[in-house]
């Protein structure tokens, strides 16, 4: 099953054609033009996998919306996009849970590696915790 | 212009204080000490003047007293009979002469008649009749008697000392008469300086003693001097009196002494300049010092005041030309700040760009024949068109603003300044959450100032506004009116607020709440110098988290064409 990916950033132009590009190599995608936009619709969709977002954005910007993406879906891995002027916000995304960061503009190649990579990671945890369960009810039968 | 007179009233203070730090101990000095001196010297000349005065009139009184005693000697002595008979008073006036010298120059008796009965000496004056002369008198009343100076019978300065002696019942005044020359002498070696010299008088200003010079011209003064039987001058002794001499004009000192039971006054005079000379000299001296010292001082002063006059109009230049460089540097500073935003806001074209080239790309490869991919091509081409004109705006906004600040004084418009401001702080707003607002009015006149530095002064401004409210943003509000000849700027925002404590400092040079290498401290120091320079004021008002308010307050330039601004804001706008 292809990762389904959340795209958010301010400039609609760059998340539309992002998004279309994305969708033709067969990732499910979705856009948000903000950070409370994107927050409203994981709370509401939580089939998504990875996160791909701006650190500058305004209203909410990159960093916070990523900590309480962080708090509300600890499972949903996020790629920060980042100008270069702002690497240090990047580093600071990746202290606050953030998977990786990716310079902007990036090859499309590289975004869609690192989304399958985060998408990876977030299926290698979900086993986990899967497998976890499945020894805990175990352990509870074997009482 | 003006500067060059800043310098010169700088030349002519540190040279008035360098003359006067130096000249006034040198004057006191000079004064102070030449006063003491001249003091102690002048007691010094009068205390010697009296003891010379007093030591000669007591060797003349002592000379005749003497004389007179040995006389009298004589007289007790030798019975009337031998000094009536001629050849024994002759030979007792050699005997006189023989141990006294020529102190006595003759010797003579005469009877109570007058008539010179018996006679010793160079002159021819046996028989000759007193009977009417003063001295005759005199020794009457007083049995001794010493007269004054006097050419008598024989044509020749002398003087006698007469006594008179009683032998039975009968009266004979016994006479001699001194060697006037050796009297002279007396006080005839007293000679100090120049003009210094003694002399006696009796109390008609008769000369007893011959003056060194010519004194004829004076008797009158000198007869006024000691005629006052009862003044210190003709009673005391060694008295001292300054007083101009008539005869020469000149300012003379004259020390009087009594002698002779008071006939006579022991003289000594000497002109006051004479007898100061030394005094004089130095006097001279100090001052032709002190005139060559001053004259020294001014040169040095002036020489000195002018070249440091010069250092500081050079240090002035130099602190000129490195202001320039610091308004320079805190200008690429705030160009520096808006970097973050204006990057961004350059990238995001760009990654637009991107995006859509990789979209063509796709779409090719799948052949544009495929669906609607050829309009797809369409429109991906005409974003790219888009946000390019978009990077475009962007540079040339920012290429506009970090030209070299150029300091010339034009007139500008400040609306159209202010827009150009809020469109190039409009990016980094948006990001940090500000919403800015202007309210400028439609009346303001062109100003006179360099735009480039006013433009410096608004970036700066709305650059600390919007750090002041960078975690939660708020409203920026810029707003301009025309108030009397004075354009009011207020620049509004709704932040942190200025603590009152950093109130005063804040347009202190290198004064910043910021972090080590976040912030120089120069934008506000720089701003206020440059508002004060084209002759306006900033202040600023703060409250603690409600917000912070800048106020400019510029002069409006002479009036130039007023409504040139009205259609140039339209313009902008």
């Amino acid at each position: 099953m292809p990762a389904n990916v959340l795209l958010v950033d301010d400039e609609q132009g760059f998340v539309e054609t992002l998004a279309k590009r994305v969708a033709n190599r067969g990732l499910t995608v979705n856009t948000a033009l903000s950070g409370q936009e994107a927050l409203d619709f994981l709370d509401k969709d939580n089939s998504v996998d990875v996160v791909v977002m701006d650190v500058k954005m305004p209203g909410i910007d990159g960093i916070e919306a990523l900590k309480r993406v962080k708090a509300a879906h600890p499972l949903v891995e996020i790629v920060m996009l980042t100008g270069h002027a702002t690497v240090e916000s990047a580093i600071e995304g990746m202290k606050s849970g953030a998977f990786d960061y990716l310079m902007k503009p990036c090859e499309l190649d590289e975004l869609l590696s690192k989304v399958n990579e985060a998408y990876d990671k977030k299926q290698a945890h979900e086993t986990k915790i899967l497998e976890a369960r499945a020894r805990h009810i175990v352990l509870r039968r074997g009482d | 212009m003006s500067d060059a007179i800043y310098y010169q009233g700088l030349v002519k203070s540190m040279m008035f204080i360098i003359i006067l730090v130096s000249f006034a101990p040198l004057v006191i000095i000079v004064l102070i000490a030449g006063y003491q001196y001249s003091i102690v010297y002048e007691e010094k000349v009068e205390a010697h003047l009296r003891e010379l005065v007093l030591k000669h009139d007591q060797s003349v009184d002592s000379y005749l007293e003497e004389k007179v005693a040995e006389i009298q000697v004589l007289s007790e002595v030798i019975d009337i009979e031998s000094l009536a008979d001629q050849s024994r008073l002759k030979e007792l006036h050699d005997a006189l002469v023989r141990w006294h010298g020529t102190a006595f120059v003759d010797l003579g008796l005469i009877d109570g008649r007058g008539i010179q009965v018996a006679y010793s000496g160079p002159y021819n004056l046996q028989g000759v009749d007193y009977a009417d002369e003063a001295w005759l008198r005199e020794v009457r009343e007083r049995n001794v008697h010493v007269s004054d100076v006097g050419l008598g019978r024989r044509g020749v300065p002398h003087f006698t000392i007469s006594l008179r002696l009683e032998s039975k019942g009968r009266e004979w005044f016994l006479r001699t008469t001194l060697d006037f020359i050796a009297f002279n002498r007396l006080v005839e070696d007293i000679h100090i300086g120049e003009t210094g010299m003694a002399y006696i008088i009796n109390r008609q200003a008769e000369f007893q003693t011959t003056p060194r010079r010519d004194m004829t011209g004076e008797i009158p003064f000198l007869r006024e001097l000691v005629s006052d039987s009862n003044s210190a001058i003709a009673k005391g002794r060694a008295s001292m009196t300054i007083q101009t001499n008539p005869a020469t004009g000149r300012e003379t000192i004259f020390v009087t002494s009594a002698i002779k039971d008071g006939d006579w006054i022991l003289v000594y005079q000497q002109e006051t300049a004479d007898a100061y000379a030394d005094l004089n000299r130095s006097r001279d001296l100090a001052v032709v010092v002190l005139l060559l010292g001053g004259v020294a001082i001014i040169v040095m002063a002036y020489l000195m005041s002018r070249r440091m006059a010069r250092r500081i109009e050079r240090a002035d230049l130099d602190k000129e030309s490195m202001n320039e460089q610091v308004i320079e540097a805190g200008k690429l500073a705030s160009v520096g700040e808006l970097a973050a935003g204006i990057a961004h806001e350059i990238n995001n074209p760009v990654a637009i760009m991107v995006e859509e080239a990789g979209w063509i790309q796709d779409l090719l490869e799948e052949g544009l024949a495929e669906g609607d991919n050829d309009r797809e091509v369409q429109r991906a081409l005409n974003q790219i068109r888009t946000q390019g004109g978009r990077c475009k705006e962007i540079t040339h906004k920012l290429l506009s603003f970090a030209r070299k600040i150029d300091p010339t004084v034009k007139h500008f418009c400040l609306n159209e300044l202010v827009h150009e401001i809020v469109a190039l702080s409009e990016q980094r707003a948006k990001y940090a959450n500000v919403v800015i607002e202007t309210s400028l009015a439609d009346n303001i006149p062109p100003l006179e100032a360099s735009p480039s530095e006013m433009q410096q002064v608004f970036l700066n401004l709305v650059n600390n506004a919007i750090d002041a409210m960078d975690p939660g943003g708020g409203n920026l509000d810029i707003a301009s009116r025309l108030d009397g000849n004075q354009v009011v700027v207020a620049i509004t925002d709704t932040g942190c607020g200025i603590p009152r404590a950093n109130l005063s400092r804040i347009f202190d040079p290198f004064f910043t709440t910021k972090p080590v290498g976040k912030g120089t401290g120069l934008g506000l120091s720089i701003i206020y110098g440059i508002i004060n320079k084209m002759g306006g004021t900033i202040s600023v008002n703060s409250a603690v988290d409600q917000g912070t308010t800048f106020t400019l307050r510029l002069p409006v330039g002479e009036v130039a064409d007023s409504a040139a601004c009205e259609v140039g804001g339209g313009d902008a706008a």
